[in-house]
């Protein structure tokens, strides 16, 4: 299938993204690596009237350890995060993840902030994100990631706003990120990611709503000291997931427990 | 309405003016006349329009002609030098690796970027290696003991594995 | 036949040196000067009245060439797209189908419109331009509700939605279930498939107003049915249309059938005067490509407490979609083999077509036969459930065990040998092995089962008698052409056309070792109607070695009568005295008397020919065969289900097939490891889906449609059993679609053996996590 049309330009650094949005106004997007963008360009769901294309604005490609964060420049491709020591050493679940994103060539052109102004609920980054209260920033401002994301496919985003940093805090202790899927590259019908911190665990979800979910109560009944197994009975409250071809709301509330509690007992 | 575009593929610099929304795999096929490289979807799940970008492993359909820009393209018509196979085309061939035909370009493309990495990659790591690609005919059994024997010959030095 | 120096070897196939290099010629590679592109306009409604159709934006649009309509077609096409007998000769309502939707639509994605552009970008922005106004009409997608009193009709002017209901009768039935001892009943789910080839469908045409001549590329695997079809409908000689199909990027049955689109861009090109392609996007390809299986099952099974089989008596509800499909009622073949590999006393199955609001079914992969076995095969295994007998046991406790072997519907199996390919399964397997593992598992909670398929299939279509009947007139059989150059070189030419199937290779192998020449002196050419035989009759149903590779071993045998004739002059020797073998006829007694068939085909264009001989060295022959073939097998799977999550991991798979004898057996090895996967697919990933309520597709994209990637498949162990055929010179049978008959009913039967000790007794199809958790939850409760 063929997109519409649309105007093109490019843009070599984060000042002249912004500009360009500005001037082609509202119906402007960005394209970083395209990866989930260009399909929906194809079976013309999305039908901007110009791209600005963002590959080209080096200074966002970066993996930047500085005290205990880590800040990950936007530009940064999965393949990357999953291949770089700093992340590794720094934030292991990050790249745990980055490997588990898509395929070899989706990975090869994804980008770190495509995912997070996408805001697919599938999406794997916005989980690690919410849990560990990471930090956006963008060209203007600095949102914390609890609010970044709105609602489905949606984020506080303004239309001429770009997405440059995620800060996450830096872990490097036990974690782990279970993605359920029925194909090795499909998006995660659940997915569940756990993280110790000194403070404790941190618990979150994958696709079990509009946006990413923290396992709030998971957290506290393990701080109570509750089991994994208890604790992972919790993962479910208050979830609103959706039901659809790939599954049921109840099974995936069913998946949101077992994938947690198995989260737990691997990274332990 | 066109915009400059200057790449090398398969070695050949070439520049030409092209729409924006043009997808690099129709630039390839059409423009290029490089047919070798197939188009089997349009989500990007299929594998068929692989192809290398700077020596990595990108689907061509999901990507605009104008994004490879500056570029170096390598094609399955390129992998080889000219009259010549890639040890991947030879062990596809000798393995029965294809049926049809018509993913093999893709998951050769697939493979030499999985190759150009890891010299010896297990079974679990062709799989992962080659998991964005869809074979319907062959079950992927002779696929996968086509990768491993090309890996074979590659460290018996047969070629050097592209950008590897 | 031996297994010569040919015949019976793994030789590198001659397809793959364009194809492993990007120089293949797939139908979206072929182009001509002044090429236009045709994009499909299609309805969005799975039923809608059309009030009006506004094409003012589209024609405005620069580079668009035209916008076509129902009332443009008119005047180049005629009559109905064609609905054959098959298996279901009584129909009862076949409703009319012209290429493209005039009043009323009936399927979301039925073409409405055709936009003619320059490229195929702007083709595709105008199609996006052509305003059509619809009336939605109620829509059935069920296809038990469409068969029920009240439902809404699919077709609004239609008497009913029901477009046959018929029953088979094989024996006393209810003698057969008087004596029962035990009976059981399953609902056996078909979930309908999207065919899937790798390459989707395409057409290119180009006719000539001049001399009205038609040339039509399309990626098909029956380019003459194509060729007369559509000659048909655009009223032209069918000696002035050409058909040609290249590289066929797969296929697996969905590209038998002519479809709406072969018609429309013929005639697009005939209404423009300018040659036209289209090339489906997968998103059409999953939409308007037509859907495999397709079909629930009710079924009851009876028999004696020793494990005897009586009866089997069923109904096959078969969801035509919203018009029969040309080869549709075909499935209906589910029923005739519903009986497998067993002897029964009486089997009676009825079959009810019935219309949906859903593109048609029509062929996929096996066709009737996998449905059939699977159904066959998770009977047998409930009936050895609720006797407590082993599976393995009660199958060869029932086995045909005599051969030519007559089923309860008159179908003669040719030649068999079902214990040996079970024995050596079960040995490959190690079924002892994993039935000790399974009970130490299942002590520890854990959820493994072994399950088996002994599966027979009906293929090699077929002798002329029966196919006659169920195409409409045109007998099944196969034509072939060999002629010998002057220079030695042979062009071999058959009617049928590989997709994938390596016949260059294997026929090539055939012809040489027949002729007695080099591998590569053989050119095999097929695909084009303008070349070879006058007609072909495709490739589907493992018919191309059976009946295709059988009329070049005709012909050959013609070649070598006439060469014999020819060497015996030159030899000054009687025909009789002459031997043939490694390609040269000796004179018996003195083999420095000698002439290479080779240097027989030289002096065949020369002037010394014996009296009454013409000059040439060529022949054609049809090959009709007296029977179909019967391949047979037996395949084991293990699995283990994750009984949280519902997960199923496959842990062995072996598969021991016997197709009589083999050629290639590389080649044949490819088809049976494709074959399994995808019947594995099937029995635990893809389901087409469409909602009920809106008769929307749901799966409409390789992103929802779960074709499985190499991690979700299993290497399996394979072996091969001998038993040939004695129908046919060569002994051979088909193998393209036997992994696919077997494994499923293999799959699904371990997965039911796994979850027995929960009292689940059946799943159906795909045994997703999601399905088998609910599964797992109600049995809990």
């Amino acid at each position: 299938m063929i997109p519409a049309a649309f105007k093109y330009s490019k843009a070599g650094s984060v000042r002249e993204a912004v500009a360009q949005l500005r001037e082609a106004g509202p119906e402007a997007k960005v394209i970083a690596g395209g990866q989930s963008l260009i399909p929906l360009l194809r079976l013309r769901l999305s039908q901007p009237t110009h791209l600005v294309d963002v590959n080209g604005v080096r200074e966002l490609d970066y993996v930047h350890p500085e005290g205990d964060v880590l800040r990950v420049g936007a530009l940064t491709r999965h393949s990357t995060l999953a291949r770089s020591e700093l992340v590794q050493r720094h934030l292991p679940l990050l790249a745990e993840m980055a490997a588990q994103v898509g395929d070899p060539q989706i990975r090869a052109r994804g980008t770190l902030g495509g995912v997070f102004a996408h805001a697919d609920a599938a999406g794997d980054y916005p989980t690690l994100a919410v849990m560990l209260d990471a930090t956006i920033v963008t060209d203007r401002r600095r949102v914390a990631a609890r609010d970044f994301f709105q609602h489905l496919f949606t984020t506080v985003l303004a239309e001429d706003e770009l997405v440059c940093e995620v800060v996450f805090p830096m872990a490097p202790g036990p974690h782990r990120y279970l993605k359920f899927r029925r194909r090795l590259y499909d998006w995660a019908i659940v997915g569940a990611a756990v993280q110790k911190l000194d403070s404790g665990w941190r618990v979150g979800l994958t696709h079990v709503g509009p946006t990413a979910v923290r396992a709030a109560a998971v957290e506290a009944r393990l701080l109570a000291g509750a089991t994994f197994q208890e604790a992972a009975g919790a993962a479910a409250e208050e979830l609103d997931p959706p039901s659809d071809v790939r599954a049921s709301a109840d099974y995936r509330r069913h998946l949101a427990r077992v994938l947690t509690r198995r989260a737990l007992e691997q990274a332990a | 309405m066109g915009q400059t575009l200057r790449v090398t593929v398969n070695g050949e610099a070439r520049t030409d003016e092209v729409e924006p929304r043009l997808l690099l795999v129709h630039y390839l096929r059409e423009t290029c006349g490089l047919t070798g490289t197939h188009v089997g979807c349009d989500t990007s799940q299929c594998g068929a329009c692989t192809v290398l970008l700077d020596g990595a492993a990108v689907k061509s359909c999901n990507m605009l002609a104008l994004q490879a820009d500056g570029a170096e393209i390598t094609t399955i018509e390129g992998l080889a030098p000219e009259g010549g196979l890639h040890p991947l085309q030879t062990a596809f061939w000798e393995n029965h690796g294809l049926q049809c035909g018509y993913c093999t370009p893709g998951f050769i493309m697939a493979a030499a970027a999985l190759l150009a990495e890891n010299h010896d990659p297990s079974d679990e790591e062709i799989g992962r290696g080659l998991e964005g690609n869809l074979c319907r005919c062959t079950g992927y059994v002779n696929i996968r003991k086509a990768v491993r024997a090309a890996a074979q010959a590659m460290r018996e030095g047969a070629t050097a594995p592209i950008g590897g | 036949m031996a297994v010569t120096q040919l015949i019976g070897a793994r030789v590198q196939r001659r397809e793959d040196p364009r194809l492993i290099t990007g120089h293949g010629r797939f139908i979206e590679d072929h182009t001509l000067p002044g090429l236009t592109h045709l994009a499909v306009v299609r309805s969005p409604h799975p039923h809608a009245r059309i009030l009006g159709i506004d094409s003012a934006a589209a024609r405005a649009l620069p580079g668009v060439l035209a916008v076509f309509t129902a009332a443009d077609f008119h005047k180049v096409l005629s009559g109905s797209m064609p609905v054959t007998p098959s298996f279901a000769p009584e129909k009862k309502y076949v409703p009319e189908r012209f290429p493209i939707a005039e009043r009323e639509v009936c399927f979301q994605g039925e073409p409405v419109a055709v936009v003619v552009a320059q490229d195929r970008y702007l083709a595709a922005d105008a199609a996006d331009l052509v305003q059509v106004t619809y009336e939605p009409l109620p829509a059935v997608v069920d296809p038990e509700v469409a068969m029920s009193p009240g439902s809404p009709l699919v077709h609004s002017d239609g008497p009913d939605n029901i477009g046959w209901d018929m029953t088979y009768a094989g024996g006393d039935i209810e003698a057969a279930f008087g004596r029962a001892e035990v009976v059981v009943k399953e609902r056996i789910l078909q979930q309908r498939l999207a065919p899937t080839a790798m390459e989707p469908r395409g057409v290119m045409a180009s006719y000539s107003p001049y001399d009205e001549q038609l040339t039509l590329w399309l990626s098909s695997q029956n380019p003459h049915f194509i060729r007369l079809f559509v000659s048909g409908a655009m009223g032209i000689p069918e000696s002035r249309v050409r058909v040609v199909s290249p590289d066929v990027g797969g296929g697996f049955g969905s590209k038998i059938s002519p479809y709406p689109e072969d018609y429309l861009v013929p005639a697009a090109s005939k209404l423009l005067q300018r040659p036209v392609r289209w090339i489906e996007t997968r998103t059409e390809s999953v939409m308007t490509t037509i859907h495999g299986r397709g079909q629930v099952f009710t079924a009851e099974a009876a028999a004696l407490r020793d494990g005897t089989l009586l009866g089997l008596r069923l109904t096959q509800v078969l969801d035509l979609g919203a018009y029969h499909g040309t080869f549709g009622a075909f499935q209906a073949c589910a029923c005739l083999m519903s009986g497998g590999v067993y002897r029964w006393e009486a089997i009676s199955a009825r079959t009810v077509g019935v219309l949906t609001n859903k593109v048609p079914t029509d062929p996929y992969r096996g066709a009737g036969r996998p449905e059939g076995t699977h159904l066959c095969e998770r009977m047998v295994d409930r009936v050895a459930d609720e006797l407590g007998m082993d599976p393995a046991e009660l199958r060869r406790k029932n086995f045909a065990r005599e051969f030519p072997f007559q089923n309860n519907f008159g179908l003669t199996y040719d030649s068999g040998n079902y214990d040996g390919t079970l024995d050596r399964a079960l040995e490959l397997s190690d079924y002892q092995g994993w039935r000790r593992r399974q009970a130490s598992a299942r002590e520890e909670g854990r959820l493994i089962g072994v399950g088996l398929s002994t599966w027979v299939e009906i293929c090699g279509l077929g002798p002329s008698a029966p196919t006659a009947a169920a195409t409409g007139g045109i007998a099944l059989v196969e034509a072939a052409q060999i002629r010998f150059l002057p220079s030695g070189s042979v062009a071999a030419y058959v009617g049928t056309h590989a997709h994938g199937q390596g016949h260059d290779t294997t026929f090539s192998q055939l012809v040489a070792e027949t002729l007695g020449v080099p591998l590569e002196a053989v050119d095999l050419r097929h695909g084009d109607t303008a070349e070879g035989p006058s007609f072909g009759y495709g490739t589907y149903g493992s018919r191309s070695l059976a009946v295709g590779g059988m009329a070049l071993y005709t012909a050959s045998q013609e070649i070598l009568a006439k060469a014999r004739k020819l060497a015996a002059h030159l030899l000054e020797a009687a025909p009789d005295d002459l031997e043939f073998t490694e390609g040269a006829f000796t004179v018996r007694g003195n083999p420095q008397a000698k002439k290479t068939i080779q240097e027989v085909a030289l002096a065949s264009y020369g002037g010394s020919l014996p009296q009454g001989m013409e000059q040439g060295l060529e022949a054609v022959s049809h090959f009709d065969p007296p029977n179909f073939v019967w391949p047979f097998g037996a395949h084991v799977c293990v699995v283990e289900v994750d009984r949280e999550t519902g997960a199923v991991e496959i842990l062995s798979y072996t598969g021991v097939d016997d197709c009589g004898n083999v050629i290639n057996p590389m080649i044949v090895e490819g088809q049976v490891q494709g074959g399994i996967a995808q019947s594995i697919a099937q029995a635990l990933f893809e389901e087409v889906v469409y909602d009920g309520e809106s008769g929307q597709l749901l799966t409409g994209t390789m992103l929802d449609y779960l074709v499985p990637t190499m991690n979700e498949l299993p290497t399996p162990k394979l072996d091969r059993t001998v038993t040939p055929s004695p129908t046919n010179a060569l002994g051979v049978k088909g193998i393209g679609e036997a992994g696919t008959i077997a494994a499923s009913a293999a799959v699904i039967n371990a997965v039911c053996d796994a979850l027995r000790p929960l009292g689940i007794h059946h799943v159906d199809m795909p045994a997703s996590p999601d399905r088998l958790w609910r599964l797992m939850q109600e049995a809990g409760r």
